[in-house]
């Protein structure tokens, strides 16, 4: 079995299984990058400077990815405890609302307003999170379905809170730098999830936690016996997770001075999955690799500019997305490499064919 | 809103409620003073949905010919408008009037309507062709004769370009809107003997964040400088856009014309402010249209099979003095 284990979590076998890991995915990065600048040119990787914002195509997706960063980044936390957050989408929603709503009946302009709002949201975004984990941890509710409630009531929670329709803020409230602004002429976005990025780093890789929540994952029970208080890191990874959706929404909301509570965040929770996936951490919980999914999310959010940019139509959207899903799916599988190398490693003598090769291996 | 939502569930419970008694209560039906109308609205969705509801409702209550309107907001779930027509049908309505959130699976239940003998007129939603027969009329926007309307503007207005180069904001993928919004429109601009680019077409998903994501990635794509015209299946995904535009320190409405259809109070603000140039009205308020049908159909009266709602559009002349006059 390839599937690390805790124990072989020492300093040089971890480097080169993460870079392992990576390579794949970087791989096809590299590729997604190398057919849009053959496409539209250099201007596509090199950074613009426009108003005092950075701009130009690559780090507008960096900039538009950070919401779907922000929640594949709390997903992984949870996909580590062996579980899975549907909710986030729906999060996404009523953070987005919250904050909006609450901007909507103070005033606007006012920054105390704008703190208040967002601290609220993360706040009740954070509430959520810990009620899904409990609900898994405490009261035993499979992660799938515990998270399906929200997924399905989350966004008509969001509408009672924005009274079905979809509340503006001005476009002069500082609220709306949040997701247009920049300082230094980085795009805040990016800032934000820089930073998110960078501190669940420090604190799964600095701290143990990063170690508890490999191992609650791996085996709750044996972590349980080994005196890891397993319930209270399983909330954990579920309350991060809702704080990272209730902020990613916020983000979205800036970005448009509006929240939609139909249609904003729509299906991310899949293209969270996804990135988290495509990053190399397995839907079986144990180890995680934050990079993996920072990888993944760019692989995404770069997938859809290259459909444009290549000029495919919008009915190859999902199509194209579903191949190069796959295409990373199976460079992850060593078994689906061994396949595909099988013919060139053999050797031109002894070239046999493979339907022969189950009946040597036992002879050798 | 609360409150509505809270009558909403109040009523779906009374339904329910009615329906475990068995229906055994002999109200309703033909009765002397007015028809007794049930409605199976989507939910409450969008905006345009809301100003849609209202508009029904309030022609009802105006309406001396109607006697009751039983109003079931299905929260976008098809089980839950299956449930309410049962219902209607074992209260005896005169009329049942549906918008389908979805087109199939309307067979059984509308075989029960007709073996009851009651008329289902379809609101802005249409089902299944194979289930034609189980339905009167419906009622709603002809999409194709929207994009004609964007289509006639666009070769009026660009009449003197040697060629027009065109950016469209697509709805969602094989959705009957988007599919039909663009087939009016290049069936105008192939018909008239008109010079014109397709730039790019993509699909914004009819929401303002992926109306502004895909236009972003236009302008960093193609720059704006062949571009004269954008055209939005909706208003959303053409506000999105504006704001792309306005980030990427173009002005709206004037370095690049911009037609969007809808016409919800934010689209005609951004009208009045200059940012766009032609609305094409997608009209939610169409209740005192419905109420005529409904009345000529318990009637008996031969109507068509499809109504279209009346629908205007938009020059830059006229926005704003209709401001005001927006539900949605």
């Amino acid at each position: 079995m390839n599937l690390a284990s805790p124990v072989q979590t020492a300093g040089g076998g971890r480097a080169s299984a993460y870079f392992k890991r990576l390579m794949w995915p970087l791989i096809v990065l590299a590729a997604l990058l190398i057919v849009n600048i053959a496409v539209t040119g250099f201007d596509f990787i090199v950074p613009s400077v426009h108003d005092g914002r950075l701009g130009g195509a690559f780090v507008n997706i960096l900039r538009r990815s950070a919401p779907l960063l922000l929640i594949a980044l709390g997903m992984t936390l949870v996909i580590a405890t062996k579980g899975i957050d549907l909710s986030v989408g729906a999060v996404y929603a009523i953070g987005a609302a919250i904050a909006c709503q609450y901007i909507l009946n103070g005033d606007q302009s006012a920054l105390g307003v704008v703190v208040t709002a967002v601290t609220l949201a993360l706040a009740i975004a954070a509430l959520i999170g810990a009620w899904n984990g409990a609900m898994v941890a405490y009261f035993g509710v499979q992660p799938i379905v515990a998270t399906l409630i929200l997924m399905i009531a989350g966004r008509g929670i969001a509408q009672l809170i924005t009274g079905g329709q979809i509340p503006s803020v001005a476009d002069d409230s500082p609220f709306v730098s949040i997701g247009r602004g920049a300082i230094a002429t980085v795009p805040v976005p990016i800032i934000i999830g820089v930073a998110v990025f960078a501190a669940l780093v420090l604190l799964t890789r600095t701290t143990a936690l990063g170690m508890l929540l490999e191992s609650v994952g791996g085996n709750p029970e044996a972590s349980r016996l080994a005196g890891i208080r397993a319930k209270g890191i399983t909330v954990l990874a579920y309350l991060i997770a809702g704080i990272c959706a209730g902020l990613a929404g916020i983000i979205g909301a800036a970005n448009l001075g509006s929240a939609d509570a139909n249609n904003g965040g729509l299906w991310i929770e899949l293209d969270a999955i996804l990135a988290v996936v495509i990053g190399g951490t397995t839907l079986l919980g144990g180890r995680f690799f934050l990079v993996g999914t920072t990888i993944g999310v760019a692989i995404i959010g770069t997938l859809e500019v290259t459909i444009i940019n290549v000029g495919l139509s919008s009915q190859w959207q999902f199509t194209a997305k579903a191949i190069v899903v796959f295409i990373v799916a199976m460079l992850q599988s060593p078994e689906f490499r061994a396949w595909i190398l099988r013919p060139f490693r053999t050797g031109r003598p002894g070239r046999t064919p493979a339907a022969h090769d189950p009946e040597k291996a036992p002879a050798k | 809103m609360l409150k509505k939502t809270l009558a909403g569930i109040a009523t779906g419970a009374l339904l329910l409620g009615a329906a475990a008694c068995g229906g055994g209560d002999d109200e309703g039906g033909g009765g002397s003073d007015g028809l007794v109308v049930g409605f199976a609205q989507v939910g409450a969705e969008s905006a345009w949905r809301t100003a849609n509801s209202d508009s029904v409702r309030d022609s009802a209550d105006a309406d001396d010919r109607i006697a009751d309107l039983q109003f079931v907001d299905a929260q976008q779930q098809q089980e839950k408008q299956i449930e309410a027509i049962r219902n209607f049908i074992t209260q005896k309505v005169d009329v049942i009037v549906l918008a389908p959130v979805v087109e199939t699976g309307w067979t059984d239940v509308l075989t029960d309507a007709e073996q009851a003998g009651i008329p289902v007129i379809l609101a802005d939603r249409g089902i299944e062709e194979a289930d034609e027969d189980l339905y009167v009329t419906r009622i709603g926007s002809d999409f194709v004769e929207e994009g004609r309307k964007a289509g006639t503007w666009t070769v009026e207005e660009f009449a003197e370009n040697e060629t027009t180069g065109i950016l469209q904001l697509e709805g969602t993928v094989g959705s009957a809107p988007a599919n039909d919004r663009e087939a009016g429109f290049f069936e105008i601009l192939d018909g008239e003997d008109f010079s014109y680019e397709l730039v790019d077409s993509q699909s914004g998903d009819f929401t303002a964040e992926g109306g502004k994501a895909v236009m972003e990635t236009f302008i960093s794509t193609h720059g704006l400088e062949d571009i004269d015209l954008l055209y939005a299946h909706n208003d959303e995904m053409g506000l999105g856009a504006i704001q792309a535009i306005e980030e990427a320190g173009y002005e709206p409405g004037t370095d690049i014309q911009i037609i969007i259809v809808d016409g919800s109070k934010a689209g005609f603000q951004a009208g009045v402010d200059g940012k766009l140039n032609y609305i094409v009205e997608c009209n939610p308020v169409f209740g005192d249209q419905l109420m005529d049908l409904v009345v000529q159909v318990a009637d008996g009266a031969d109507v068509e099979k499809f109504t279209p709602v009346v629908e205007d559009a938009f020059g830059v002349d006229e926005f704003e003095a209709e401001l005001p006059n927006r539900q949605f």
